[in-house]
Formats: structure tokens, C-alpha cells, sequence
């Protein structure tokens, strides 16, 4: 009964797949503390906080790999970490909104960057040539 | 008579500008191929979390979550992904033009948009327009992470709980090919699930803490998953994009050049003939 003593465990985050395999026993830190989960384990789905998951390998091989948190799915036969790539709490998501909020202020309250410059030169060069037919046009009338 | 010289140092010119343009193509080329496998390795996430957000709604018909109500749309959020470049063709033209024609649908109804925008293509095209811009993030670059678009999510998720927003869209280049990107409109909020009615075996899971809790966490990952493919994709476009109008400028300075060296050798036939007839008048008078 080798496919009994066996889970399918898949890490996988936003940006890649991060471990796929068989395992014993994988360890992953719960938000309500660290959980172990052994083959037909019952259906559970909780959060994870950043820390290590942990996968015993069926040779016995104990692979570690670091998570910032995100979501765990248990099936039976399957175990699957949705992990997050970056770190994150609750103040570090705040101050990165903080700041995505700052620079559409920025922008919106026009700092000159190189493509308006452009842009403005290229109508004072227009704005320019106007004027100089408009004095020619007046010299011939009058 | 155009003089031979300055021929001959346009075909150098165009020669260099050729040169470029097709180190661009080549570099695009590799780009894309780097930016498709991205997408592919974000999928199997995207896929996950889609059919755990299924299973939870199905598990959990009295909990129901904000970002899975519809309500009465008078304000609507857009997501444009553009690129921090130019040189890649109609790419962002393509991308502005589907945005104002949803914001023109939405305007029509009587709803005020309000924006997000990601890569600088699309901050310097609206800003002009004067509509509230509620976050942006610019020089993602060609690997964008997770990590850096958070905060605008975060602020547009914000927004759409506090009923800043009630509509959530994102509008991105799709890749369909090397030589077609379609310009697409996907909805995020309030999130579209399908009917999860092929899950026919009925067990649910066990909640750690709560389902509402974990459905919040979900969902919040979900968008932000989606958001991050979308911008993944929108890379992959630019890069097909740009090396389709580098090959182009390539062609065409091919052709230039053709014209140009056609035009330079009839200029030297010319002044050697006419040097000739100098010659043999000038032997002819003495």
C-alpha cells in the first residue's frame, strides 16, 4: 500500500511552482499554531503565517522551505500550499498602499517628467512657427 | 546632384539604425519567451485558489463575502496595465482605447470611474484626462512581482469595501499570439464564480479559524493573483509587440538602404561620366 502511506504535497506560489512531490508528513505553521498532516488526513483548509513547511520525503529526506504565509488546502490524497512571495503583515501591506496612493499624487499633481517636457517643448516650437507666419501674413497686408 | 558623401553617410546612419532594431527584435524575442513562461508558471496558483474560492462559496451559502455581492454600480474602478516603455507598436494605444470605451459605457450609465494605473505608458496618457487616479505603480520592469503590486491592490480592494468603488476591472494586453495582443476587459469585482455544481461529492472541509476569515484571506490572494497574471501577460505582450515593430523597422531599413545605395551609384556614375566628358572636351579644345 505504498500510495496510502504517501500525500501529494504541491508548494506553489503567485510567481512559480515552488515543490511538487510525494511525502510522509508535511508540517506547515497554521495561524492557530503548526500543524502536521500525515496521508488521508481529513479535508481541511486554514491560513498560514510566514515561517517554515516542512516535507518528509519518503527516502526520509526532511526539505524545508520558507513561506511569508498565505492559504493550505488538505485533501486526503493531496496537500497544496498556496504560498505568498513576499512578506507581508498587516502594517507592511498598509505602507505599501500608502505609498501607491502617494505616487498617483505625485503624477496627478504633475511632476514634469522627461515625456511632458518633450511634449511642451514640441508646442512652444509650434506656438513659435504661428506666430512667424502671423507676423509675414501681417507684413504683406499691411 | 546630391553629393556622394552625404549618401554615403545616410546609408551609414540607416545602416546603425538597423543595427539596433535588430538587437531589440532579438532582445524582445528572448523576453517574451521569459515572460510566456512566467504566465504559464503562475497558472497552476491562479488555478488552485480558483476552485478553493468555488468550493468554498458552494459550502458556504449563508456567508456571504463583500467581494462576491453584486451591488448597484455608481462608482467603477478600472485597472489599466500598460507598459513603462514605447517602441512596441499599437501595444498601449490598443490597451488606452478599450479603457475609454468601457469608461465612456460606464459614464453613460451615470457611474464616475475612478483609476489605477500600472506602468508609465498609461500614467502619462490619463492623467491628462482629470479623473481621479487612486494608486499606481510604475517601473515594474520585466519580471514584475507580487510584492510590488500589492499597494495598489490593496488600495482599490480598499476602496471597493469602503464603496469607494463598486465595480472592479482590469484592462491588459491579451496575448494571443506573437503578432496579435488583444486588448481585454475582465472583471474582478465583485468576483465572477462559476456554478461549482461539478462538485459532486459532498464533503466540506474543516475551517481553521473560521470560513469567513479564510474566505477573506482567499479572495484578497485571488485578485491579487489575478492582477499579478495580468501584468505578467501584459509583459509577455509588450515584448511580442515590440519585436514585431522592431522587425519591421528592420525591413524597412533594409529597404531604405536599398534605395539609398541604388540612388548612390547612379550619383558616382554620374559624376564619373561627367568628369569623362570634361576630360575628353578639355582634349578636344587644344
Amino acid at each position: 500500500m505504498a500510495a496510502d502511506s504517501t500525500i501529494h504535497c504541491d508548494i506553489v506560489s503567485a510567481e512559480g511552482e515552488i515543490y511538487s512531490g510525494p511525502a510522509k508528513m508535511v508540517f506547515v505553521p497554521a495561524t492557530q499554531g503548526e500543524i502536521g498532516i500525515a496521508p488521508r488526513h481529513a479535508p481541511l483548509l486554514t491560513l498560514i503565517k510566514s515561517g517554515e513547511v516542512r516535507v518528509q520525503t519518503p527516502s526520509g529526506e526532511e526539505l524545508m522551505f520558507f513561506v511569508g504565509g498565505g492559504a493550505l488546502e488538505v485533501q486526503p490524497k493531496k496537500v497544496t500550499v498556496l504560498a505568498d512571495t513576499a512578506l507581508r503583515a498587516k502594517d507592511l501591506d498598509e505602507a505599501a498602499a500608502i505609498e501607491a496612493k502617494k505616487r498617483a499624487e505625485e503624477a496627478l499633481q504633475g511632476k514634469i517628467d522627461k515625456l511632458e517636457q518633450a511634449e511642451a517643448l514640441a508646442e512652444l516650437a509650434r506656438a513659435a512657427a504661428q506666430l512667424k507666419m502671423l507676423e509675414k501674413l501681417r507684413k504683406i497686408r499691411g | 546632384m546630391p553629393g556622394t558623401k552625404e549618401i554615403r553617410t545616410k546609408i551609414a546612419s540607416v545602416k546603425s539604425t538597423q543595427k539596433i532594431t535588430k538587437a531589440m527584435e532579438m532582445v524582445a524575442a528572448s523576453k517574451m519567451r521569459r515572460a510566456q513562461d512566467r504566465m504559464r508558471l503562475a497558472r497552476p496558483y491562479a488555478e488552485k485558489i480558483r476552485t478553493v474560492i468555488g468550493h468554498l462559496n458552494q459550502a458556504n451559502p449563508d456567508y456571504k463575502h463583500p467581494f462576491l455581492v453584486e451591488r448597484e454600480a455608481k462608482k467603477v474602478g478600472i485597472i489599466v496595465v500598460s507598459s513603462d516603455r514605447g517602441l512596441c507598436g499599437a501595444l498601449n494605444t490598443n490597451v488606452f482605447k478599450s479603457t475609454l470605451m468601457l469608461m465612456r459605457e460606464w459614464q453613460g450609465k451615470g457611474a464616475e470611474v475612478s483609476l489605477c494605473l500600472l506602468g508609465s505608458k498609461g500614467l502619462a496618457f490619463f492623467r491628462r484626462l482629470g479623473l481621479p487616479i487612486l494608486a499606481s505603480v510604475t517601473g515594474l520592469g520585466d519580471k514584475p512581482h507580487v510584492k510590488d503590486l500589492l499597494g495598489s491592490v490593496k488600495v482599490m480592494l480598499d476602496a471597493y469595501r469602503d464603496g469607494g468603488i463598486d465595480r472592479l476591472f482590469i484592462v491588459n494586453a491579451q496575448f494571443v499570439n506573437t503578432m496579435t495582443q488583444k486588448p481585454t476587459v475582465t472583471q474582478l469585482l465583485p468576483v465572477l464564480t462559476e456554478d461549482a455544481s461539478d462538485l459532486q461529492e459532498h464533503w466540506d472541509y474543516i475551517y481553521e479559524p473560521g470560513a469567513a476569515e479564510i474566505l477573506d484571506g482567499v479572495l484578497m490572494r485571488y485578485i491579487e493573483s489575478q492582477v499579478y497574471r495580468s501584468s505578467v501577460e501584459s509583459v509577455a505582450c509588450e515584448m511580442a509587440a515590440r519585436m514585431v515593430a522592431m522587425k519591421a523597422a528592420s525591413d524597412n531599413a533594409g529597404n531604405l538602404i536599398g534605395d539609398l545605395q541604388l540612388i548612390y551609384n547612379k550619383a558616382r556614375q554620374a559624376a564619373i561620366t561627367k568628369e569623362l566628358a570634361e576630360i575628353v572636351g578639355g582634349a578636344a579644345a587644344v
